[in-house]
């Protein structure tokens, strides 16, 4: 265990972004209380964010494989990942600025929590071992239930967090009860000897050990399954998302599900890829009942978040799928998803967040009637965002339910691919609603929209991104590709 | 003798008996917290017994971490429940159903 076996340089980001963040959390504490709320914490965030994104860009791709005596593991997917969530939290950020402030919510508190949370996710997914992704997963976690409580004096939210939390933690308990069953068969926690043992088990044949491996990769996807909303494990998230405060719900719909779908890849993929035959049948259940229950369950709801929630659960369905197809076409698909997804939840929630205003939830779906009339511009931004999430050419969720679908086909589940279409066009419909709200219904409110400067340039940038990656969607696709071809 | 087999049959009696802790009870929150905590001593149990079986320490350094964060969890699941308590005034299961549709 020498010190060049640390290569502290692989995780130069994240230990920047540490350091960052404990400087932020000090710096507001000893800032006295300001009627405008934390404004320095927040461009301090914002500074912070931007550095580490810009040195994740300047490493991209260099210094990969182990680093930090294996429990570190840099590597092109890990850097496309890390990128896209810093990219999550800065919108995110952005976003929420005017909301907390009309709310007296603009804290360093929220801030700092999500910082940490933020890190949490660059250490799950640059995971090398099964406890950085324990560690990972928790330090994502446990800022964000505090973040989904943060508004202390609302009843929802804090039934929001306690759900949200007791959820967590079993999904916790389960990936941990999954993780020890595969110490205790292969003998190592780090994630390549794992791979290893596990393929000499499936090569060997020997019954018993493989017996403990499938019972222990069943906790696992159960794990990751609960943390990422796939039905039947869902019953938290149209709860969690209705309840919490809009810039909570917008943060945790977009860089919280790329981190879990990084732990997805390194369980999955990384460690227990041998064991492909058993963990796709799991996974595909898991992808039709998303598909089905989201999407049928969405068309009832009348809160926009709690339909966008169930739309959530109804895309994890699609991920699951693409992860289902395995290959590097099915990874990439997943991996190319799950980045438009995050996106477009962005711009969405985005949407709700530039309705409301001091005194007001802009939570019904009836509150985007009549948009078109107050503000053309930002009525066309959510008509893209709704029709790319619907699916429909050419806007970039075309192509990834597109790409998905092509390495389903290939895979040989014709049936399958044939049951995601036939659901994604019941899905169209609960977002083709609210572009119908938008264009054919009378506002009742006719309260001009008047956004901060920063906030609706970020919404147009975030909308006009997926016009504009949905018609020249093959460069992402090629990255996505090139990541994960080894 | 005690083999490992023995510790395993503990550790998936503690793992499911916090899992029915959980979803049969209705009554308390706090019971809730007492689950999640047994849930995570039942994996500890696993862990250490694999690792004295196996001979690789391993199993036990990650035992010190699942009992470090289990500490913070609970700090965070705690601080959750005095903040619903008082905006609540209870903490019954029963009453967490102000959110469905």
């Amino acid at each position: 265990m020498t010190f060049a076996m640390l290569k502290i340089a692989a995780a130069g980001p994240e230990i920047l972004v540490l350091v960052g963040t404990c400087a932020i959390l000090m710096v507001d504490v000893f800032r006295s209380p300001r009627e405008g709320g934390s404004t320095l914490a927040y461009w301090l965030t914002l500074l912070l964010l931007l550095a580490g994104g810009v040195l994740t860009v300047l490493g991209f791709g260099q210094n990969a494989g182990l680093a930090l005596n294996g429990y570190f593991l840099k590597d092109s997917l890990g850097d496309l990942l890390k990128v896209f969530i810093y990219l999550a939290t800065f919108v995110t950020f952005v976003y929420s600025r005017e909301y907390l402030r009309e709310r007296g919510l603009l804290k360093g508190e929220f801030f700092v929590l999500g910082l940490f949370s933020m890190l949490g996710m660059l250490v799950l997914v640059s995971a090398g071992s099964f406890l950085t992704i324990f560690l990972g997963l928790e330090l994502l976690s446990l800022p964000l239930y505090a973040m989904v409580a943060f508004d202390r004096d609302s009843a929802v939210a804090s039934e929001a967090a306690m759900k949200y939390f007791v959820m967590g933690a079993i999904a916790t308990g389960m990936l941990l009860y999954g993780m020890s069953m595969l110490y205790g068969a292969t003998g190592s926690l780090d994630l390549a000897q794992v791979s290893a043992a596990v393929h000499q088990v499936v090569a060997g044949h020997a019954d018993q050990q493989q017996l403990v491996l499938v019972f222990g990769t069943v906790f696992v996807v159960v794990g990751v399954a609960f943390k990422l909303g796939a039905v039947p494990f869902h019953m938290w998230l149209p709860d969690v998302y209705q309840g919490s405060p809009t810039p909570v719900t917008l943060f945790l719909s977009a860089a919280p599900k790329l981190a879990a779908f990084a732990m997805l890849m390194r369980l999955l993929m990384g460690a227990l890829e041998p064991l492909v035959g058993q963990w796709q049948q799991m996974i595909a259940v898991l992808a039709v009942l998303s598909m089905v229950v989201g999407n049928v369950v969405a068309i009832s709801q009348t809160n926009i978040k709690r339909m966008l929630g169930y739309s959530a659960i109804a895309h994890v369905g699609f991920l699951f799928l693409g992860m289902m197809a395995s290959e590097p076409q099915g990874y990439s698909a997943a991996l190319f998803y799950m980045i438009t997804y995050s996106m477009m939840s962005l711009g969405s929630l985005g949407m709700v967040l530039l309705l409301s205003r001091a005194g007001f939830e802009a939570e019904r779906v009836e509150d985007f009637k009549g948009l078109n009339e107050r503000s053309p511009w930002f009525a066309a931004m959510m008509a893209i965002i709704m029709l790319s999430m619907a699916g429909a050419p050419p806007f970039i969720g075309f192509w990834a339910k597109w790409e998905v679908l092509r390495a389903v086909v290939f895979a040989g589940q014709v049936w399958l691919a044939i049951l995601a279409v036939f659901f994604s066009i019941i899905g169209a419909w609960y977002y083709l609603r609210v572009v119908w709200f938008m264009y054919f219904e009378k506002a009742r409110d006719v309260t001009p929209l008047v956004p901060t400067v920063g906030m609706g340039a970020m919404i147009s940038v975030n909308g006009l991104a997926l016009l504009c990656l949905g018609v020249f969607p093959g460069s992402l696709m090629a990255v996505c590709l090139m990541v994960l071809s080894r | 003798m005690i083999s490992l087999s023995h510790f395993l049959v503990l550790g998936a009696l503690l793992f499911s008996i916090s899992v029915a802790g959980i979803f049969l009870n209705r009554k308390n929150v706090i019971i809730l917290l007492m689950s999640i905590e047994l849930m995570l001593l039942a994996v500890n149990m696993n862990f250490v017994a694999f690792s004295h079986y196996l001979g690789d320490t391993a199993g036990q350094v990650f035992v010190f971490f699942i009992l470090t964060v289990a500490a913070a969890e609970s700090a965070i699941g705690l601080a959750i429940l005095v903040v619903m308590f008082r905006n609540r005034n209870t903490i019954n299961v029963d009453d967490l159903d102000s959110l469905n549709g």
